[in-house]
């Protein structure tokens, strides 16, 4: 048992540090250390800039035009680009959609849409829940019906995570309302210019505008556009989720905000001194980095067994829980040690890094990055979805 | 970064296994409590004949040369059995340490009969006013003639009714919590002045007070160097730390096994209480507190095998953390989860439960090590 990198794996992640350093726009890490709002030319910028040093696509296999990183290499490049605040890579096509055209897609749609993913060409959303499909996905009610070259779809997605900048859309529509209803579902690609469509963002708890609701109102879809075979989407859909999962624990960033979290209570005072100093606020930090240390761990010893050919698996869903419920907890801290000053609503300066605000640049964020962050133990499959899963899979209840 | 075993670590697991599994069903568990000394001399000579009782010390003694991971395992195994003999007390704390600063004559005369199974030792340490400190010692030896007289009362000393000789730790000099001034003595438990009373635990172990009243020694008693073994006892505290973090992994781990178990038979309202998605909900987290327990733990072994002496302190303190909390976590949802049967004394769960519970009160519990890790926790540059 070693739980040292390897020097390979150390020369790797040096590698990463100094193009990090040397790339990564100031102005974008200072928007990700202080939780400002990214404009979608900040997301894209960040993807060009990977790209352009062929780290376009960290989890995808190098005929496509990945990294064909170890997993390994996978953790240590989302673990560097935590530290150093760097934006997060736009999921839906990267390691959503992408996944399932490799596995599923034909060749016209592999050479059509994963290169324009890698550039940042196209922006994906992703067509999944409904109003009435939340944890119980595979009662989707949109429907899909067959007209010559076309489908024609009605109906309504939600929870559409930053569908308003979208070109297109995977979609799980149903195709046969007569079978079961995890066997009548299919997997669409859908171009969001496609008349019919109207996208209208819902504005959450802390006034952001990052999900929408999609309503797609005879929508006609070419033929061509279905991934795999029709009504086989519930299983492209599963295996989506399995392969969503790398990183799940986020501990990279979990790291990258327990250090925030110092340097704010090491800034506030409570009785003349600084809060960090405060026995009780103190321990409640110490608390939550041996469970941060304990998860890396445990993120490490899943990341092990899959570059030894395991599939990452149900212990997914213990990372994602005990990583969610982390992350909760720090943003829990931080909007605490923020104190009276995080009563302030300043949605402007939020939304507009040059604009004027009351108050410590971090207690700005403090309250509303804690009310969005709720959305980590909901979406993804909830935690309460995970620990059935969970129940399921290992425990054989 | 590699978690698997080296053949010879699977090989040291096999026979520990085994020989819980061979040896300490329930019942039997039940009977080697009856003898005197709170476990069954007969099982801790197989334990020698094994080479167990040599695991963490050198070869040139009768040992196996083992680190901090094959403590692991052995410690493991045995939480799953809730194993009585004092292998803790006698190997990984007492042994360890004189295996560390002890005299070449104090290794040969001590360790060889140690690992042979002919001689038992007790770490004591811990005083009724100390609480979980490692420096703050009363029992006081002074200088006398050629040698020491040792004076006070060391309390809850694991196994120490059952130990031949007691490796003690006294101040020499200084005052109440200097690190300066404490010394270690090796002393037989019958010399003139040494009180013993014995008494079983809460877990079903057993531990001692020990009163000493001007107990003479000799100046070959002292183990290590006179006043300078402050970093002595925290690393054998810690190394106590980490067995017992080891073993509540494997009592952790079956107690999952038989609440899981026993979920899937029981049945309330026609069906198998383990359908109920709340019973479901609950046996999940306990078992990712035991993968958590479980990491911190691993986590502990590497840093006390290659760590200095912070980084070793850092991550014991967060095992003992986790694991005290996580322990505690599957303790009372096990006894919760089984309901009445879990309430009772002829029923396993309930005696892995209170092993759960009571470690947190050996070596540091929960908030005694939150406040350690707490104050070597690392802060930002710029804060």
């Amino acid at each position: 048992m070693d739980i040292k990198f390897t020097a390979e794996e150390q020369a790797f992640r040096e590698e990463v540090r100094a193009f990090l350093k040397a790339k990564l726009p100031k102005d974008l890490s200072e928007k990700i250390r202080t939780h400002r709002q990214l404009t979608k030319d900040d997301i894209i910028r960040w993807q060009k800039i990977l790209y352009e040093q062929g780290w376009g696509a960290p989890g995808w296999p190098k005929q496509f035009g990945g990294t064909g990183w170890s997993p390994i290499q996978k953790a240590i490049f989302a673990e560097e680009c935590a530290l150093a605040h760097a934006p997060g890579q736009l999921p839906f096509g990267l390691s959503m959609v992408a996944p399932v055209i490799m596995a599923f897609g034909n060749d016209v749609q592999k050479e059509r849409f994963l290169p324009r993913i890698l550039s940042a060409d196209d922006w994906w959303c992703q067509g999944y829940s409904e109003p009435g499909a939340g944890s119980d996905l595979a009662s989707l009610k949109t429907r899909a019906e067959r007209d010559g070259d076309h489908y024609i779809v009605n109906g309504q997605k939600t929870w559409t995570t930053l569908g308003q900048h979208a070109d297109w859309m995977f979609c799980l529509v149903r195709t046969d309302p007569n079978v079961k209803k995890q066997e009548g579902i299919s997997f669409l690609l859908i171009d969001m210019k496609t008349p019919g469509i109207t996208v209208r963002p819902i504005q959450l708890l802390d006034g952001s505008r990052e999900v929408n609701e999609v309503f797609l109102e005879n929508v006609r879809v070419p033929v061509e556009n279905l991934v795999g075979e029709e009504n086989k989407g519930w299983t492209y859909a599963k295996f989506l989720l399995g392969h969503e999962r790398s990183g799940i624990a986020g501990v990279g960033t979990n790291k990258a905000e327990l250090r925030r979290l110092k340097e704010i209570a090491s800034t506030e005072m409570k009785n003349g001194r600084p809060l960090i100093e405060d026995p009780a606020f103190r321990a409640r930090v110490a608390r939550l980095e041996i469970e941060l240390e304990a998860l890396e761990m445990t993120d490490l010893r899943v990341l092990a067994a899959v570059q030894q050919g395991t599939s990452p698996g149900p212990e997914a869903s213990m990372l994602k829980i005990k990583g969610t419920e982390i992350r909760q907890e720090l943003y829990n801290l931080i909007r605490q040690a923020s104190g009276p000053q995080a009563l302030a609503y300043q949605p402007e300066a939020i939304e507009d890094p040059e604009a004027d605000y009351i108050g410590p640049e971090y207690a700005l964020t403090a309250a509303p990055v804690y009310f969005n962050n709720r959305k980590i133990t909901i979406y993804g499959g909830s935690n309460e979805i995970q620990k059935n899963i969970i129940s399921k899979m290992i425990l054989g209840l | 970064m590699d978690f698997s075993l080296t053949d010879e670590q699977r090989m040291l697991q096999d026979t520990v296994e085994r020989l819980v599994a061979d040896q300490y069903g329930f019942e039997e568990r039940r009977g080697y409590m009856k003898h005197p000394q709170g476990f069954d001399p007969a099982i801790w000579g197989q334990m020698a004949e094994l080479g167990l009782l040599g695991v963490p010390f050198s070869e040139e003694v009768g040992g196996f040369g083992g680190g901090a991971v094959e403590t692991m395992l052995v410690m493991e195994a045995f939480g799953k059995g809730l194993v009585l003999e004092p292998y803790v007390a006698s190997v990984l704390t007492a042994g360890a340490l004189i295996a560390d600063a002890g005299s070449d004559a104090q290794k040969s005369e001590i360790l060889e009969a140690l690992v042979g199974g002919e001689l038992r030792l007790a770490f004591a340490h811990t005083e009724a006013d100390n609480r979980y400190s490692e420096t703050l010692v009363s029992t006081g030896a002074e200088k006398q003639g050629g040698g020491y007289a040792l004076t006070g009362e060391k309390v809850a000393v694991l196994h120490g009714d059952s130990a031949d000789k007691l490796v003690i730790t006294a101040r020499t000099a200084g005052e109440a919590d200097d690190a300066q001034g404490l010394s270690v003595f090796l002393v037989d438990a019958d010399a003139k002045g040494v009180t013993v009373t014995g008494y079983p635990t809460n877990d079903g172990l057993r531990a001692a007070n020990v009163k000493l009243d001007g107990v003479q020694v000799g100046a070959d008693a002292l183990i290590g160097e006179e006043g300078q073994t402050a970093e002595l006892i925290r690393l054998t505290l810690d190394r106590g730390a980490f067995a017992v973090c080891a073993e509540a992994v494997g009592a952790m781990s079956k107690a999952c096994d038989i609440t899981l178990e026993y979920i899937k038979q029981r049945k309330q309202f026609g069906v198998p209480i383990g359908t109920f998605q709340s019973i479901q909900h609950r046996m999940v987290e306990m078992r990712i507190a035991l993968e958590q327990a479980r990491s911190a733990t691993m986590k502990a072994a590497a840093r006390l095998q290659d760590g200095t002496a912070d980084e070793r302190r850092k991550a014991v303190s967060a095992a003992k953390v986790q694991v005290g909390e996580g322990g505690q976590f599957v303790a009372e949802w096990g006894v919760q989860l089984h309901g009445g049967i879990g309430m009772t004394e002829e029923y396993n769960l309930p005696h892995y439960a209170k092993r759960l519970v009571m470690i947190d009160h050996q070596f540091g519990d929960v908030d005694h090590h939150l406040n350690r890790f707490s104050a070597m926790m690392d802060m930002p540059e710029s804060a």
